[in-house]
Order: structure tokens, then C-alpha cells, then sequence
């Protein structure tokens, strides 16, 4: 029986004084004991509200049960036949506003941590192989998956689960997408990444890494190859910039390419790994979103300090509560209602200040959060020889840049029926953040779960 | 591609400079002029660009020819035939814009000597009258001379140290010409950066459409990064997406060649840690 006695199980973490200067995982997860302790903390709700909070509707009830009752490889198998990648939502889903956000418990107290128990489920099958769900026999039909982040591996998994042959065609050197060169190691560890890859490929799918689709082979080839759809789930890789002068100086990265070098090229084990990356004694990362959060904290275990500036208040930050909190730990300045207007260098081409504007905030936006208003003559300078611009990720949509048939809205999404997730062109479908603009793992799960049904529908009435 | 990419050719053309050429059918079936692929030569290795020099879609095969400038590149140089490189990712950027201009110079500098070979056979092809000039540090470091000078109607060499042709580099050439009244109505121009921006100058004041193939540091090649950003007329642009040529005269050469030194010191630590780790396995061999 739930007890309400029990206290709730906080996620054991690594010694803020052992993270600065390591990219070990931050968050520990937890031990049988803890996982059970709070399993049975679980309400059991007739009616559960978690997963209607859930974007893949996991039986979150169910697989908390089974953690209880120490059936830990029900646990796990209950939560894969909705999420194919548990080991990583469990770490990077905002469960506090999804199932989380609605448990009962939370409405007087403290919510189960189900983010933290769908983790332990999945990190335990790391450890102890369980069985591979079935698969439905095979029916040969063909789908390419592009792009092998959150949507693709999810895409991908589902259609092989129902029988399909499927191909993920990744345009970079190894397969992930955002969660290998975008999440650092001290918050998704990359091996991690790789064994829910390997899950993914032991369901029958193909991943073909070094093959960037519309440059190498169009869509045309891909069908003309027998592929009978093609789900594009190319992601947000674009940077975006302030566009504000100075920002070419040395020494400012975009996100990504600060993201990219030290999580996919492993910059932070330079020289054992050759791709080199410069953090300078003051590091200044512009920006309040999840993103920035990862920059930062990247920033401080590899230079000295780190400041986040952020146009808004702490409030407003887009970031997850959590990433904020373990920002702060680590010792991370946060100046807020401040934007740069432009980036003052040296001689040879560094960046050395950022001059900054200070802001207020105005009238709510169409977002519902206050708009920040920059206050005249305000002009401050901040020291940085290290920048870092985090201000959001625009989509990518190189696969179908000269392709000229599939739809795309101003902002470079793609254009797709909300119903079936097709394009314009037909048998060329589309999911997640190319369709969304940046958004969470999570979400871009959800709809390519919802994309990969609507292609087995469309394929099967072929 | 559990091994990677097969070296089927290796060729030493130059001290320091190496042509290789690599299995890899799908980017040779696509490869156009101008264009470049990324390569990583091992697990640790860096993402580093290279323009295609040559590429047979039959044999599925592409030819690269590169200094062995930083570690990247001398571990690529070290590869054997029968080894793998790692990985092989295009072809990237735009190809070039090849019609018939008229009359064209083509001028290479240094590896650039090379590179050029695919415009000027492509110029050639589309009925320009082409004037190659080529230029190096001295007279070893002339790349594909020999086929250069079959290709084009007329050929200059100049080197910095006077050791062949004119002593001096390829603008003073260029100038040369220029005021002697040749006239040109297209120029373009690959290699080092600071010998890209004094063409841009030379052809400037007689208004010579004038492109050029940037080399901005480069990670991904699919336009995630903006690494390779560069200024052209005041605007933001992406060397692997919107390049890699650009028009000469619209280029803040200041910026890009500041922006290529930013790892000057990590290239050296990283070439000392390859250095050494090669004296190591020849220690032990």
C-alpha cells in the first residue's frame, strides 16, 4: 500500500566540488532500495493523471507497480511498448510539467519522481539484458528514416516493430542527433546514447551514419531505391545569432558549435581527441534556455567562471527548474535584464567585453511571458574572452533545400498534415523539431511515434 | 561502413603534400566541380574539409591532395594504401558556377596549385579561354604543373623565392597582365587566404568578376555549427551551405584570416602529442 509517511526520494548527485572540473554524469540515479521507496510513494491513481502528462502515454501506474513489487524487467518492458528510449527521457524529459506536473501528489506536496524511477528501469536493463520486445512478423516493406535523433530513433523503432525495413541515413559520423553532439556527458552520457541506439538497431534497423539525404542521395533516389516512405526528422540544427556587431570576433561560438566540439568531437579530452576548444577565464553564455544551461555548464569545467546573460528575469528562463539549480550549485553568475548590443575585441581579432543593455520588462508577448524592453542609455560592458550565443536553434531543412517541393513555412519548418504527418509531397512524411521548431526530446518522440502509425497506415493500404 | 573508406592510391607530390585517392562511390557519383567533402581519419580524429580534386563516378573513387599542415592532415598523410579513413561525408557545398565567361585567369597558390585543376578543366570544357598562373613558396611546392599546362592556353609560374618563373606571388603576376592590357572577364582564385584577398584587390579597380573558395575552420559541413561563418557584403554566411566560393570583392578577408588563426597554439600542442606518440610506437616497433 502507498504510504504518504514516506519521505520522497531525492536523486542522489555528484559532489558539486567533483563536477567542476569533470564531465562525469551530474545526476546519480537511484538504488533498488530508493527506486522501491519511492515506487511506493505511487497513489495508484484509478484515473491516472500522469499519463495523460505523458507525450507517449507510458502506463505509468503499471511500471511503478511492478519497480514496488521488485519486478524490475516488467517495469522495463511495460515502459518499452511506448518509449523505445527510457534511458534517455528518463534523464532529459521536463517531467515536472508533463507527467510530473500532474501527479496528485504534487498538489499538496511532492510528486513521485517518475523521471528518476523510468531511469532506474531503464539504467537496471543496462546492467542485467532483458528480453527484446516482439517484434510483428516481418512485411518487407521499406521506410528511410532521416536523421537519427529523439524522432528518428523513435520513428524508426516503432515501424520496425510492426514488421517494416527501416533505414536511419545520418548525415553526421555517428547516429543521436542532438542527444550525442548536443546534451553534454555530465547530464546524458553518450555511452547511454549508444546502447538505446543498439536497442534500436536490434529491432531490425539499419543505421547508416556519413549519408546526408538531398545531397548525396535525393528523395527521389530514396524511392526509386524501393523505399516506400520517407520520414524526414532532421531536427533543429541551425544556429541562431544576435546579429549584432563583434559577434564574429574569436572566441564566440554559437551553441552548437561549442556543444558540438565538446560532446560529439569530444573537445573536452583534447589533445587525446584532436578537435581543440578555447575557454578563456571569463566565459559569458547569452541565453536562459535549457541550451544555455548545457553551455555554461560546459564552460565552467573547462575555463574558470562562467556568467549567463539572460534579456529576461530568473523567472522567465526557459531552462528545466533543475538545470538552473545545478547551474547556480556549480557556481554559475546569472546576470539578468541584460542583452548585448555588441562584442568588443583586441587587436588580433579576440573578443575581450561584451557591452550589454540593460532591460525591463514590458507588457506580456504572445507567449504569455513579459517582453523584455531595452532601457536607453543604459550600456554596460561585461569582461569575457569566451562567448558563448545560445539563443535558440532554428530547423534544419538541407535535405530538402533543393528539393523545392515540400512545403516550408517562413521559419524553415516543414509544412505537414496534422493528422498524418505527410508533406506536400506524398510518401514523404515529417516529425519533431523540423516540423515544430526547437522544442524538447519528448515532444519530438511523441509526434514521430504518431508519424510512424500514420506511415504503417498509409504503406499498408498500398 | 564498419571499416570506412579504402585508401586505393597514395602519391607523395611535394614535400609535405600528398594526393591520395579514396573509395567512396556514393560521393563520387555526386561530386561536382567546387565542391568538398569532410573527413575524419579516426576515432579521435578532427572534421576537417577538403575540396574534391578529382572523382571518377565508375570507379567510385575521389581524389584529394593536401598539405600536411596540422594533425588532421598529417594523419591522413600517414595512411597507407589498404587503410581506412574513418569517415567520408559528402559532397558538400554548392558547386561552381561554370559558363562560358570568355576569357579567364585561374590562379592557385601553394596547394591551391591543385585545386585549381578541376576549374580549369571545367572552364576549359565550357569553351573559356583559360590563362593559368600558378605560385609557391618555391619551386618543389608546384603542384600538377605538368597537367595544368596541357589544359589551359597559357600558364605562368611564379614563386616567392624566384627559384621558377616570375620571383614574387601570383597577383603581381596577375597585375602584370592586367596592365599590360590584357583584358579578363572572370578570375578565380583558391588558396592561401591572404593571396585570395590580393587578387580581390588586383582585379577590384578593373571591376573582373572575381570568386574565390573559401577555407574557414569547419566541424559539421551541413550548416549546424557556424564555425565557418564569414561577412560577405556585410551579411552572415556559411561556407559549407552558402559556399564554399564567394564573390572576392564582397569578402572581409580581415575577419576570416583572424578567425583561421583561432587554434594556432591547440594545433601545435596537438601536432606535438601526434609527434610524440608516433616516436613512442617507433620505439616500441
Amino acid at each position: 500500500m502507498p504510504k504518504l509517511s514516506l519521505p520522497p526520494q531525492l536523486m542522489p548527485k555528484l559532489k558539486v566540488e567533483e563536477r567542476t572540473r569533470s564531465f562525469k554524469e551530474v545526476a546519480l540515479g537511484y538504488d533498488e532500495e530508493q527506486a522501491r521507496t519511492e515506487a511506493t510513494r505511487c497513489l495508484q491513481c484509478k484515473v491516472p493523471k500522469c499519463v495523460e502528462g505523458c507525450p507517449v502515454n507510458i502506463e505509468i501506474p503499471a511500471f511503478i507497480k511492478f519497480i514496488r513489487e521488485g519486478k524490475f524487467d516488467e517495469a522495463i518492458k511495460k515502459i518499452k511498448e511506448k518509449n523505445s528510449l527510457p534511458a534517455i527521457c528518463g534523464r532529459v524529459c521536463p517531467q515536472e510539467t508533463q507527467c510530473m506536473g500532474k501527479c496528485v501528489l504534487g498538489i499538496k506536496g511532492t510528486p513521485v519522481n517518475i523521471g528518476a524511477l523510468e531511469r532506474f528501469a531503464a539504467d537496471r536493463e543496462r546492467s542485467v539484458a532483458v528480453d527484446k520486445p516482439d517484434v510483428a512478423p516481418h512485411i518487407g516493406r521499406k521506410v528511410a528514416v532521416v536523421g537519427s535523433g529523439p524522432a528518428g530513433l523513435t520513428a524508426a523503432a516503432e515501424l520496425a516493430k510492426l514488421g517494416h525495413d527501416v533505414t536511419i541515413f545520418e548525415a553526421l559520423h555517428a547516429p543521436g542527433g542532438v542527444l550525442m553532439y548536443g546534451i553534454p556527458e555530465f547530464r546524458m552520457p553518450k555511452d547511454i546514447v549508444m546502447d538505446e541506439v543498439r536497442y534500436v538497431a536490434s529491432l531490425g534497423v539499419k543505421v547508416r551514419t556519413d549519408v546526408i539525404i538531398g545531397k548525396i542521395v535525393t528523395l527521389d533516389e530514396l524511392f526509386k531505391m524501393g523505399f516506400e516512405a520517407v520520414l524526414l526528422g532532421t531536427g533543429a540544427g541551425l544556429p541562431s545569432f544576435l546579429g549584432v556587431p563583434g559577434e564574429n570576433l574569436c572566441g564566440i561560438y554559437s551553441a552548437n558549435e561549442f556543444l558540438i566540439r565538446v560532446n560529439m568531437m569530444k573537445a573536452y579530452r583534447f589533445p587525446e581527441y584532436d578537435t581543440p576548444i578555447k575557454v578563456g577565464k571569463r566565459a559569458a553564455v547569452i541565453g536562459g534556455g535549457n541550451v544555455a544551461m548545457d553551455a555554461a555548464r560546459a564552460a565552467l569545467r573547462l575555463g574558470g567562471e562562467v556568467t549567463v546573460i539572460y534579456r529576461r528575469t530568473d523567472e522567465e528562463m526557459p531552462a528545466r527548474r533543475e538545470e538552473v539549480e545545478n547551474a547556480k550549485d556549480e557556481g554559475i553568475n546569472f546576470l539578468f535584464l541584460a542583452a548585448p548590443v555588441r562584442f568588443l575585441g583586441d587587436e588580433r581579432g579576440w573578443v575581450k567585453k561584451v557591452e550589454c543593455i540593460q532591460m525591463k520588462l514590458g507588457e506580456p508577448d504572445d507567449t504569455g511571458r513579459r517582453s523584455p524592453v531595452p532601457m536607453e542609455g543604459s550600456e554596460f560592458e561585461v569582461d569575457a574572452d569566451t562567448v558563448v550565443v545560445a539563443i535558440g536553434q532554428k530547423p534544419n531543412p538541407l535535405a530538402v533545400r533543393n528539393e523545392g517541393r515540400v512545403k516550408l513555412t517562413r521559419y524553415g519548418t516543414i509544412v505537414v498534415n496534422p493528422e498524418t504527418y505527410e508533406t506536400d509531397l506524398e510518401g514523404v512524411f515529417a516529425a519533431g523539431d523540423i516540423v515544430t521548431g526547437d522544442a524538447t526530446v519528448i515532444s519530438a518522440m511523441g509526434a514521430a511515434k504518431k508519424a510512424a502509425e500514420a506511415i504503417h497506415k498509409s504503406i499498408m493500404k498500398k | 561502413m564498419p571499416n570506412g573508406f579504402k585508401v586505393l592510391k597514395k602519391e607523395q607530390l611535394a614535400p609535405g603534400i600528398k594526393r591520395l585517392v579514396i573509395s567512396a562511390p556514393l560521393v563520387a557519383r555526386k561530386a561536382r566541380v567546387g565542391q568538398f567533402v569532410i573527413l575524419r581519419v579516426d576515432e579521435a580524429g578532427e572534421r576537417f574539409p577538403l575540396t574534391l580534386v578529382d572523382w571518377d563516378a565508375k570507379d567510385g573513387t575521389i581524389t584529394v591532395i593536401f598539405q600536411e599542415v596540422g594533425v588532421s592532415t598529417k594523419k591522413l598523410g600517414l595512411l597507407h594504401v589498404g587503410d581506412f579513413v574513418k569517415d567520408v561525408f559528402g559532397p558538400l557545398g554548392n558547386p561552381s558556377e561554370i559558363e562560358n565567361f570568355g576569357d579567364v585567369a585561374v590562379i592557385g597558390g601553394g596547394v591551391g596549385t591543385a585545386l585549381m585543376y578541376p576549374q580549369v578543366s571545367a572552364l576549359k570544357e565550357a569553351g573559356n579561354r583559360v590563362v593559368s598562373i600558378l605560385g609557391a613558396r618555391t619551386a618543389d611546392l608546384l603542384l600538377l604543373e605538368k597537367e595544368l599546362a596541357a589544359l589551359s592556353d597559357e600558364l605562368f609560374v611564379s614563386t616567392d623565392d624566384g627559384s621558377k618563373g616570375y620571383k614574387g606571388f601570383t597577383s603581381d603576376v596577375l597585375k602584370g597582365l592586367l596592365s599590360n592590357g590584357r583584358r579578363f572577364d572572370y578570375v578565380f582564385a583558391v588558396g592561401p587566404t591572404p593571396m585570395m584577398r590580393a587578387v580581390a584587390e588586383v582585379t577590384r579597380s578593373y571591376g573582373i568578376k572575381t570568386v574565390v573558395s573559401l577555407n574557414p575552420i569547419m566541424i559539421d559541413g551541413t550548416g549546424m555549427c557556424g564555425g565557418c561563418r564569414v561577412t560577405i557584403r556585410g551579411e552572415n554566411r556559411f561556407a559549407c551551405v552558402d559556399g564554399p566560393e564567394f564573390d572576392a570583392h564582397h569578402v572581409d578577408f580581415r575577419e576570416l584570416m583572424s578567425r583561421l588563426r583561432t587554434y594556432e597554439e591547440e594545433e601545435k600542442t596537438a601536432t606535438c602529442a601526434l609527434e610524440e606518440n608516433l616516436r613512442e610506437m617507433e620505439a616500441h616497433a
